[in-house]
């Protein structure tokens, strides 16, 4: 299997309704489709959806135990795409750091001329 | 902006324009920003950043001083950027008094921004912290989970 584009993973996370499904999963562990949708205000028919985009981007897996399919999260996964997102944002703490830096050093200059 | 992927905010002991000029001008973007800056601050205007012997087409979207900035930027090669194809950064500059200026920066795109408005809203209403947030929150319940 090919990986997923972060885009893909992006979208699945960001729809709320997913959100809540991983929630459950997260804080739950195996479950079933029936269970997950006993505890969500949608449809079963959305749960089942919302577990097949949770599965082509990787954040969730299936396994049959007896006749029920349970699910649960990927951990790898899930930490990866953590760790990409918090790249992300300390890339931008980096550069506003930087920002403040310039900005402040040429008000400061800016200030010297005025009142030497 | 309703659809976030990440949010950062930066408060600066300097006035708006100022902060304005760092964030705007090629010469001063190239000390915070890629090693390489080809930009005209125009809204429309194509560019390109470089980030050693990488770096990709950039182009202005909203130029609005001294308070807006934005640009799209991770398109493909050859297409233009628009929803969809693209990640789209924007800049909003808050003065606090005339000696400070609160920064904050947005960084979004994709699918999100092609969602129906009143799903976007909700998505903001509920996840005001962001997605690394959000995902940092869910890393913990799973760490914990697991040590118990």
């Amino acid at each position: 299997m090919t990986a997923p584009t972060d885009d893909a993973l992006w979208s699945a996370i960001a729809d709320p309704s997913r959100r809540l499904v991983l929630d459950l999963l997260v804080s739950t562990g195996d479950v079933s489709a029936s269970w997950l949708a006993g505890r969500v205000p949608f449809s079963r028919q959305a749960v089942s959806k919302h577990l097949v985009v949770l599965q082509q981007v990787g954040l969730i897996s299936r396994r049959k135990q007896g006749r029920e399919v349970l699910y649960q999260i990927e951990t790898d996964r899930l930490d990866e795409a953590t760790r990409t997102m918090a790249a992300l944002a300390a890339r931008w703490d980096r550069r506003l750091t930087s920002i403040k830096r310039l900005a402040e050093a040429a008000h400061a200059g800016a200030q010297k001329k005025r009142r030497p | 902006m309703a659809n976030l992927v990440i949010e950062r905010e930066v408060l600066i002991e300097a006035p708006v324009l100022v902060v304005w000029h760092t964030i705007t001008e090629p010469d001063q973007m190239s000390q915070w920003f890629a090693d390489r800056v080809e930009l005209v601050v125009e809204p429309g205007a194509h560019g390109y950043m470089g980030f050693g012997d990488q770096g990709g087409p950039v182009v202005v979207e909203t130029v609005d001083p001294p308070t807006r900035f934005s640009f799209r930027w991770n398109h493909p090669r050859g297409e233009e950027p628009v929803t969809g194809n693209s990640m789209l950064v924007e800049f909003t500059l808050t003065p606090e008094g005339d000696e400070r200026t609160l920064l904050r920066v947005t960084e979004s795109g994709h699918e999100l921004l092609a969602w129906p408005e009143a799903e976007k809203e909700r998505y903001t209403g509920e996840h005001q912290g962001g997605w690394a947030e959000y995902l940092e929150r869910l890393s913990d319940v799973l760490a914990k989970r697991q040590s118990v």
